[in-house]
């Protein structure tokens, strides 16, 4: 098994404030983490919002470096102080798609722009023949073409067309990994599956592995093979989605699958959450404690008796 | 759930709102509201759902009596029956508008965190929404704001907390109190809890729910997330391309819609406990601006017949309070069966 992404002790530590009110915000403890490079997988890191699952991204694209520990992608350290070359041979492989594509496209540039310097930066493809060639493979393997997209600008294109287009420019170097940090939040539900099902596509037909980043229990329960829970900046539960998410064991992951709204009592008014169960697991957060393996292969963390 | 008396609060009849916009002499006309009918009683929480541009927002700027140009009221009105009296708000003047605002007719805003002034006190906040409306004196206006935070579950000290200071469900709560605290006899919520964690969602929806059937007034929430619907609402109406398309208890619209356009927004959304392939709606909403001929669903419709494509379904009653628009709703079969095993709850 060769290792494609390996997430070491992972650590980030963000200080705030100056000298007065100093306060420190750990922001990812002690992740680990392995994706392997035989068997392409969806990858879900769950989490509310503060519970450090864009900052995971962030260090694994290399943005941000880890205050300790250390992530490793095809047996190199992942870091953005590093030569421009070996940057860009980092870049080209591990590949990022954003939250909301309105915002991650310049409204006075045409979409094809970035497709077109995707390809040159990375492909270092120069002839109008090749580069249109190479836009318009990545743009088939979306569900769009070429003739669909060019000359558009992002106001002329629909939230689930643009994010798609997104996608295919992530695609344009070939990358074994992607990281998409929540692409269907912003989207539309009725173009949402169809962004999920692209994602699933990707994993089965290209083999392209992917790091889906959510808050989404469904959407994760629907296209994970693998998935972690992270609650503020610490991983509580780790294992095969179906496992974890059929019967969490966890009591955050309890509670978060209890706050699903499931649509099988439709027009019930079933809205209750149990305070206890939001008790428990507000209380946790403060408790030290270790991940332990479970007998059916996933990982619980379990706290010392207080 | 669905206690309702048959009384209507609200008569929406044939309301046309179109924003008009003169570019470098071109008129550009765009029929956000084209020709909506429905009503809402009381004590009834009715939803919403639409995708962007459907012209969901534009209809509830109307109901809320937030018209600005470009939108204007082409066609129609919207009729409240407020105890203190009955009054069309699109056709109504500021000054009878501002009679009703917040003390029968509120509105809980988008985005709390854009809504509440950075600058200001939660506490000052609340005088400046509900002080005139209430027209009570200082100690009795405390009294009824801290009774009512306590309600919401908001400790009285927010009240001194500026809006960066609280957490993003508590500043939604704040926002449901500001919009409820005078008690109004007609609620409009646009999208609520679109950005907040699944567990203060939660929370906040029960909240939301608990204070309508205190006060027992009207709901109107506009979301896109047909989940929230399947929880919040007794009556689901579903708006397309500035149409109202299908209608009807929330029940029915989830396990035997009559429509297409809600099949498919029922039968995408994914659960837990169930992998099975889900289906994408290809294309994309029509442009408001130059929609297409006959019914506005049919180029992505996998029911359209060529009637679809000449002839405008109108919106008929298919059930008791089930009212649809489709020329084709008999074949209409739900993609998803209500049996499916939602896995353990634990």
């Amino acid at each position: 098994m060769t290792t494609l992404l390996e997430v070491r002790n992972v650590n980030k530590r963000f200080t705030m404030g100056g000298l007065l009110g100093r306060r420190v915000i750990n922001a990812v403890q002690d992740a680990n983490l392995t994706l392997s490079s035989d068997k392409p997988e969806i990858f879900t890191i769950i989490g509310e919002s503060g519970s450090g699952k864009t900052t995971l991204a962030r260090m694994i694209l290399g943005l941000e470096l880890p205050t300790s520990g250390e992530i490793s992608f095809a047996g190199k350290t992942v870091s953005h102080r590093v030569g421009r070359q070996e940057r860009l041979d980092f870049m080209a492989k591990v590949q990022p798609v954003f939250q909301n594509p309105f915002e991650a496209f310049n409204p006075l540039k045409r979409v094809d722009r970035y497709l077109e310097s995707t390809a040159r930066r990375f492909l270092r493809l120069k002839s109008r023949d090749d580069l249109d060639g190479a836009m318009d493979g990545a743009l088939q393997k979306v569900g769009l073409s070429l003739a669909e997209v060019r000359g558009r600008y992002p106001h002329e294109m629909s939230g689930g067309q643009l994010q798609r287009a997104a996608i295919a420019r992530a695609l344009i170097p070939n990358p074994p990994l992607l990281v998409a940090d929540e692409p269907v939040s912003m989207v539309d539900a009725s173009l949402r599956m169809s962004i999920v099902n692209l994602l699933k596509s990707l994993r089965d037909d290209l083999g392209v592995s992917v790091i889906y980043i959510t808050h989404d229990l469904a959407t994760a329960y629907y296209i994970s093979n693998r998935l972690i829970i992270m609650q503020r900046g610490r991983i509580v539960e780790m294992g095969d989605a179906r496992t974890v998410l059929d019967n969490p064991e966890h009591p955050y992951s309890r509670l978060l699958k209890a706050s699903v709204l499931s649509t099988e009592d439709a027009g019930a008014g079933k809205l209750a959450t149990d305070p206890e169960m939001v008790e428990l697991a507000n209380e946790l957060v403060k408790r030290p404690g270790r991940l332990v393996d479970r007998p059916d292969g996933r990982m619980v963390m379990s706290y010392d008796r207080a | 759930m669905s206690q309702t008396t048959k009384q209507d609060i609200l008569r929406v009849n044939d309301l046309k709102a179109y924003y008009q916009m003169n570019y470098f002499g071109v008129n550009r006309e765009v029929r956000a509201v084209d020709g909506i009918t429905m009503t809402v009683r009381k004590g009834e929480v009715y939803g919403i759902a639409g995708e962007s541009s459907s012209g969901k927002t534009s209809f509830i700027k109307v109901l809320a009596a937030a018209i600005r140009p470009p939108l204007r009221v082409v066609s129609g009105t919207v009729e409240f029956d407020f105890k203190s009296g009955k009054i069309d708000v699109a056709h109504a003047s500021p000054s009878e508008v501002e009679r009703v605002r917040w003390r029968d007719l509120s509105y809980i805003m988008q985005g709390s965190m854009s809504v509440l002034n950075p600058v200001r006190k939660i506490g000052k906040t609340f005088r400046d929404f509900a002080f005139r409306p209430l027209g009570l004196s200082n100690e009795a206006f405390e009294a009824r704001v801290i009774e009512h935070l306590r309600r919401l579950k908001l400790p009285p000290e927010v009240l001194n907390a500026f809006p960066h200071e609280l957490s993003g469900g508590m500043r939604q709560r704040v926002t449901i109190g500001l919009a409820t605290v005078c008690h109004p006899e007609f609620v409009i919520a646009d999208e609520p809890t679109t950005a907040l964690d699944v567990v203060v969602q939660k929370e906040v929806l029960g909240l939301i729910r608990e204070i309508q059937q205190d006060m027992n007034s009207s709901v109107v929430f506009v979301t896109h997330d047909m989940s929230v619907h399947a929880n919040m609402a007794d009556r689901v109406g579903i708006i397309y391309a500035g149409r109202l398309v299908e209608e009807g208890p929330t029940r029915e619209m989830f396990f035997a819609p009559k429509h297409p356009y809600t099949a498919h927004l029922v039968a995408s959304l994914p659960r837990i406990g169930d992998t099975t392939q889900r289906p994408a709606l290809e294309g994309r909403p029509p442009n408001l601006a130059d929609p297409p001929q006959g019914c506005r669903f049919h180029p992505r419709c996998p029911l359209a017949v060529d009637k679809c494509r000449k002839d405008v379904p109108p919106l008929e009653q298919v059930g008791p309070d089930h009212r649809t628009a489709c020329w084709r709703w008999q074949d209409v079969k739900p993609l998803v069966s209500p049996h499916v095993a939602h896995g353990v709850m634990a």
